[in-house]
């Protein structure tokens, strides 16, 4: 794909990421997965109907298949391998393990990262919001119920941890 | 590349919320689905498809593609060195179609290039001339001698007939109807993929793949590469959902036949819409049924025809068609049975396992029959299920008497027990209404229906198939490793494994070391069939490991073998004060064993469908409480309630999640999932026209699990990943009958079914 390659810097995670070899029309998902090295969001719809590959991008939780990576230039993006900074877990994440909410853990990495957005805008969301909030976000596993009950762990510990 | 996983925790034995091993990777994003996987000089692999239901291939012109920079190899049906078709129970499916093509999707040719897009554009470069045929799309039709032939095998995959008792007996009380079901995708999240990475010389190829079978795929792999069985080694690719689509073959034979032509590693994946075109469905059915009761409610008799659309080729329909008729009498007693069933080929896609199999669609058609054999007697849901409930002992339609423990009255009892929800609140948010946000609904507009359904489901395969697992179980200072090529899809033996072992041996380091071809079968990881199968067979290796263990104290010790026994960690003496704990009895040996574990062998019917052919059965109820619009015909389902017979419980969490899980998937089927077809065509393949349930249309659940140990099982689990979603799918359809007092014959019920 030589003759179409760009060469443009993304930041992702807080690191100033270069794109290499890239052809224009990949998306921000493709980029994150196959040139970056970061596999954690997942491609599961390429329609923006899943949100497997939920991202972070300048405050908004975004479908990165919907995003052309080379208009990504200017953005501050996260993605689930950026939540913490070493092997650590944060509250969401743990309660996943803890209340059953990952079972084969494809849509995992994307609710984790909307229910972090979620949080982090609204540290203790009602019943339906929560609803609202993953209702772009399909599970084909667990039928939702420990995931609820995810959340509701991890608003407990979160307000724990900020007392 | 592998998924080699770790455990230590704090005494997770069999009956404990124990945490999966592979949470921590999986919540970071650092799990490798089979599509995260990469090798240094990959290819990407893609696959051109047929437009057209039915049409004869005239001519494949390749010279386009070939010219487009970046592409390494096209192959076709030429270019399949040994057998040309594949399948799991008839081996009926072209790896590349040659001279006909039978459905909408069916691979033509597959290509291997630099990057995807290449790919996409050598596919769109190739040229073939079809003659379209007319496609046969009605199952009906297709049966008829005059049709014809799709296929040189015929049009009719398997008929089979369960005559039994009084064939002339007419009850005082009759009811019939005839009742449909459409096509059901399974819609895993993880899309196909897989990574074929060649020996060099071209004598073998190393795979990674996401499946629920290793052995079948490398034996069915094999046969198409006519390469001998160890030369196709498979290591199981992180698998995101199965729910039965991935039992048959899909890129499998392609990935590896491309990564033998470039010598370079393939990978392929499929997106979407793809995915959709390449694995097969649940059947669509159309059963007419005919029940025979006295006034009282007594079942007499069953009276039915059922015909199941298999689509273009045969996978699993036979199979599929059994469970089928089989079921139809659903957990009742009923002595007299006349039933023909039909499986048949179509230009429709192919259509096999999904979760379920075969059982969904007769649970739909008998239990729509026993609310109208309900209201026939004037007696309630509830009532007419007690009448006729199934019992332990009970002699089926075929004659096999049911030895499981049968818990049918106690499934609806304690269904029937749980607390109804409150009713729609005067205030309600927009999103606890039906219609959700978009408050098109008006209050005066809804109401609230209750229903039922109850369901039995065999475990395991039928009719005389030994599906065997087989588990190595090896013990070293403390610490057991653990190897089995049972398929984790998301359902949870990485946790229960070493669970069982922990149970067993007292150790609490479990090691799972990698899952692939380098041990005996498994078996697939459908039909409920993995926690007694696998899970027996890890039983039993880790009881010879133990038997040797105790061999291993006593001699050292001076004790009789048979007074040991294993005491939370510690190997203790049970007449005596002698107590070590299994790191030190362990220390310094190393015990290596395997065990295959065989269920009760099973018999194929006769001719009148009479035969043991089922190893064992669950059961379930589910109550259903949904609001619906009315005039808009939408349908919220609020509650389900169910109680569930799973033997007993090996892990809460697990278990819950499989029951919530699979009543989504069964609320799917009732109400919004389908496969919309066209003449053959797909009109649907993508998550945006193929709707999903999401975290807004599930219902509150409320389960209660039976725990009434099942004696032939090796753990005293029955399965529990099936029976959550079959009943729940009547029961959803009863309870919207109940609302708005329509017929509703077929499901997924759609708006236009409710208010038109």
């Amino acid at each position: 794909m030589s003759a179409n390659s760009e060469v443009y810097d993304l930041n992702v995670n807080g690191q100033k990421r270069q794109v290499r070899d890239a052809w224009v029309g990949e998306s921000l998902l493709y980029v994150l997965r196959e040139r970056l090295g970061l596999p954690g969001s997942k491609g599961a719809c390429e329609q923006g109907e899943c949100g497997s590959c939920t991202v972070i991008m300048d405050g908004q939780a975004v479908c990165s298949c919907l995003v052309m990576a080379a208009t990504a230039i200017d953005s501050k993006i996260t993605t689930v391998e950026g939540l913490t900074q070493d092997d650590s877990l944060t509250a969401v994440q743990d309660a996943f393990i803890t209340e059953g909410g990952v079972q084969c853990g494809f849509c995992t990495p994307g609710l984790i990262v909307a229910i972090e957005h979620l949080l982090d805008n609204n540290p203790d969301p009602s019943q339906l919001e929560v609803k609202e909030a993953i209702s772009g976000n399909i599970c084909r596993c667990t039928g939702y119920g420990r995931i609820f009950e995810a959340v509701n762990t991890a608003v407990t510990t979160r307000r724990a941890t900020n007392l | 590349m592998s998924n080699a996983t770790k455990t230590s925790i704090h005494r997770d034995v069999l009956g404990a919320s124990a945490l999966r091993p592979d949470g921590a990777a999986k919540v970071s994003g650092k799990f490798e689905f089979s599509s995260d996987l990469h090798a240094e000089h990959m290819l990407w692999g893609a696959t051109l498809r047929s437009p057209h239901p039915f049409a004869r291939i005239i001519s494949i012109d390749l010279s386009a593609a070939y010219k487009i920079d970046g592409v390494e190899a096209i192959i076709t049906a030429q270019d399949v060195p040994g057998k040309k078709t594949y399948g799991l129970i008839s081996s009926d499916q072209p790896v590349f179609a040659s001279e006909i093509v039978r459905y909408v999707g069916e691979p033509v040719a597959a290509v291997a290039a630099d990057h995807p897009e290449t790919c996409r554009r050598a596919l769109a470069a190739i040229k073939v001339n079809y003659e379209v045929l007319t496609p046969i799309t009605d199952a009906e039709l297709a049966m008829l001698p005059s049709t014809t032939q799709i296929h040189p095998d015929g049009n009719l995959f398997r008929h089979q007939r369960i005559i039994t008792g009084d064939q002339n007996l007419q009850g005082e009380i009759i009811v019939e109807a005839t009742y449909e079901m459409g096509m059901q995708d399974q819609a895993f999240l993880g899309l196909e993929a897989a990574l074929a990475i060649p020996d060099s010389g071209g004598a073998g190829v190393e795979m990674f793949v996401a499946t629920q079978w290793l052995h079948e795929d490398q034996k069915q792999i094999a046969a198409c590469l006519d390469l001998p069985l160890e030369k196709i080694r498979i290591t199981l690719g992180g698998v995101g959902g199965a729910f039965g689509a991935r039992e048959d073959i899909s890129l499998q034979v392609h990935c590896a036949l491309l990564a033998l032509r470039t010598s370079r590693p393939i990978k392929m994946q499929y997106g979407r819409e793809e995915s959709f075109y390449g694995h097969v469905h649940r059947h669509p059915a159309k059963i007419w049924i005919r029940h025979h009761a006295t006034r009282t409610g007594v079942i007499q008799r069953i009276e039915s025809r059922m015909v199941f659309d298999g689509g273009a080729y045969a996978s699993t329909s036979a199979a599929v068609l059994i469970n089928g008729v089989t079921h139809i009498q659903g957990p009742y007693k009923c002595l007299n049975a006349t039933v023909d069933g039909y499986a048949v080929r179509t230009n429709n896609p192919p259509c096999g396992a999904m979760r379920g199999f075969g059982v969904v669609q007769a649970c739909y058609a008998h239990e729509s029959q026993m609310d109208k054999l309900a209201v026939a007697c004037g007696l309630s849901p509830v009532e007419i299920r007690l009448i006729n409930a199934m019992v332990t002992g009970d002699k089926l339609i075929t004659g096999q008497v049911v030895e499981s423990v049968a818990p049918v009255e106690r499934c609806i009892r304690e269904t029937d027990a749980i607390e109804m929800p409150a009713p729609l609140a005067r205030n309600a948010n927009a999103l606890e209404i039906v219609g959700g946000s978009g408050l098109t609904s008006l209050p005066h507009n809804i109401v609230r229906g209750v229903g039922w359904g109850v369901s039995i489901k065999n475990l395991m395969y039928s009719e005389s198939f030994d599906d065997f697992a087989t588990a190595r179980c090896q013990l070293q200072n403390g610490v057991v490793n653990l190897k089995f090529a049972t398929v984790e899809v998301g359902q949870g033996f990485v946790v229960l494994a070493p669970q069982i072992a922990r149970s067993v041996l007292g150790v609490d380091e479990v090691i799972i070391d990698p899952v692939d071809t380098r041990i005996g079968s498994a078996g697939s990881t459908s039909a409920s069939r993995q926690t007694w199968m696998s899970g027996g067979a890890v039983d039993g290796a880790c009881r010879l490991v133990r038997q040797r263990l105790f061999e291993h104290v006593g001699t050292k010790h001076n004790i009789d073998p048979l007074r040991l026994v294993i005491e939370d960690t510690d190997v203790v003496d049970m007449l005596g004060d002698f107590r070590i704990s299994v790191i030190e009895a362990s220390t310094g040996v190393f015990i290596d064993e395997t065990f295959e574990h065989h269920h009760r062998p099973t018999e194929e019917l006769d001719e009148n469908g009479q035969g043991n052919c089922h190893v064992a059965f669950a059961f379930v109820a589910h109550r259903a409480v949904v609001d619906v619009d009315v005039e808009l015909g939408l349908v919220k389902v609020i509650q389900i309630a169910t109680a569930q017979d799973v033997g007993r419980v090996l892990n809460p969490i697990a278990a819950l999640g499989q029951i919530e899980g699979g009543i989504a998937q069964g609320l799917g089927l009732a109400v919004m999932e389908e496969i919309v077809l066209d003449n053959g065509k797909m009109r649907n393949p993508s998550f945006t026209d193929y709707l999903l349930p999401t975290a807004l249309d599930a219902p509150q659940v409320i389960a209660v699990m039976i725990e009434e140990p099942e004696p032939q099982a090796p753990l005293g689990a029955k399965g529990i990943g099936e029976p959550p979603c079959i009943s729940v799918t009547p029961a959803i359809a009863a309870a919207i009958r109940n609302a708005t007092g329509r017929d509703l014959p077929r499901v997924p019920i759609r708006p236009q079914d409710i208010c038109l």
